[in-house]
């Protein structure tokens, strides 16, 4: 579905991804785990074309994303980020409806993914729909960030640390609708996040990063099992 | 002198408008261009700058020889009046839409909009707070200096303060003048109001 072949990205005179190779596999959430300025959100973008390799090429479905057109590419994707990202003056109808509009869906069908994708998350259409999203809690709006990311109904989703931002106890019920959606929507996602237990829970496989470079590529199981001193290090958060 | 005062206002608030409407179709694509061409930033808001220090008598003075847009009269005093009431409006559409909050942007390209879309359907709405202010800014100095135009035949409020100037008659003056500052207050109310309509959120 995704692939990354051999690939470098160079900013600024430094290496931020080198000879990074991956295969994101139909239906798995691949969860990119490392430090900050490891990468991994420069990976995820690579994913969307907000940036393209400077060497090597990313695969979306058999294609190199420097062969797609840019916004035919996005569309097919969802994308959530940690703030969110919420357009402050579109109500939350309006932002959830935003890329099937985009899409040019017919306006019935838009209102009723929407409310149909709210309902999902737990969020009463009846009571949110017309709100802005500044009378929203952090957790509301974090939802309705994923259902914006879900609304056209996009066979990959990208979400790069979506849970940063909220309290620990909301963060643990995010998790938990997050593995709720995963297991029914059976979409394909890539996950960045620092947070290793985060990683473990929420990933199929699990891909850790260090300085550019991906070190460990291991379901969750065989992830706890890694003696490489950056796994370890991270490992040892859980205790 | 009544008459004269209604007809003056009228004058004024023409030139005003005309101005304004000239200084707006500039100032606000161009704003928005800079967003992108950072590299003419620095000239073309240097070149508005340098247009708002030069004193308003000899900006008028200075455009009269000049061709296509010289001359004695209403064209003149347009001109001068433009070049004064670019700088806000251009600085303002400029810090406006650099003012988006960019993860909002990021999410909008991530989302699939188009450069087009980015613009007219976040970062405009979302600017446009900025961008009335600077109006606002410009619309009330442009009021008050287009009483100097009068000093080359365009007209307005300001014949009535020059004439007072010249006959040192105070009352003259204040016929001109008063007009003037009501229309400046007015003219920032009502921009101040739709200004606060504009952004729900």
């Amino acid at each position: 579905m995704v692939e990354f072949r051999d690939v470098g990205f160079e900013a600024g005179g430094r290496n931020i991804l080198s000879d990074f190779c991956l295969e994101i596999r139909s239906g798995e959430t691949l969860v990119l785990l490392g430090r900050s300025g490891s990468g991994k959100t420069t990976a995820l973008k690579l994913i969307n074309g907000l940036l393209y390799p400077t060497s090597g090429e990313v695969r979306v479905d058999g294609r190199a994303t420097s062969d797609w057109d840019p916004v035919r590419l996005r569309r097919r994707i969802g994308y959530a980020i940690q703030d969110v990202g919420l357009f402050p003056h579109f109500t939350v109808e309006l932002n959830v409806g935003l890329v099937p509009r985009l899409e040019n869906w017919p306006e019935a069908r838009v209102h009723d993914r929407v409310r149909e994708l709210l309902a999902m998350l737990e969020l009463d259409p009846d009571v949110y729909a017309r709100r802005l999203p500044c009378e929203l809690s952090g957790g509301q709006r974090q939802r309705v960030g994923v259902a914006r990311a879900l609304a056209a109904d996009p066979g990959l989703l990208l979400f790069d640390e979506p849970f940063g931002a909220l309290d620990p106890v909301t963060r643990v019920e995010a998790q938990r609708q997050f593995l709720h959606l995963r297991d029914r929507l059976g979409k394909t996602a890539v996950f960045v996040t620092h947070d290793v237990r985060e990683a473990l829970l929420l990933g199929s496989r699990v891909g850790l990063l260090r300085e550019g470079r991906l070190e460990l590529l291991a379901a969750p199981d065989a992830f706890r099992r890694s003696d490489l001193p950056e796994a370890r290090a991270f490992l040892e958060c859980l205790e | 002198m009544r008459e004269e005062i209604l007809r003056l206002t009228g004058e004024h608030v023409v030139l005003v408008l005309i101005a304004m409407s000239f200084a707006a179709a500039i100032g606000i694509p161009l704003g928005i261009t800079l967003v992108r061409w950072e590299g003419g930033r620095r000239w073309v808001l240097g070149f508005a700058s340098v247009m708002q220090t030069v004193p308003s008598l000899a900006l008028f003075g200075f455009l009269i020889p000049l061709p296509f847009v010289g001359g004695i009269g209403k064209r003149t005093a347009i001109v001068a009046l433009v070049l004064y009431a670019l700088l806000p409006i251009l600085r303002n559409t400029l810090t406006g839409i650099l003012g988006v909050d960019a993860a909002v942007r990021e999410s909008a390209v991530a989302m699939g909009m188009t450069r087009w879309q980015v613009l007219c359907d976040v970062e405009l709405p979302l600017a446009s707070r900025t961008i009335l202010a600077g109006i606002r800014v410009a619309t009330v100095t442009t009021v008050g200096t287009a009483t100097i135009a009068a000093a080359i035949g365009a007209g307005g409020l300001g014949v009535l303060i020059f004439r007072g100037l010249a006959s040192v008659n105070a009352q003259q003056i204040l016929a001109g003048a008063a007009p003037a500052a009501v229309l400046a207050l007015l003219a920032d109310g009502a921009l101040g109001w739709i200004e606060r309509r504009v952004s729900p959120y």
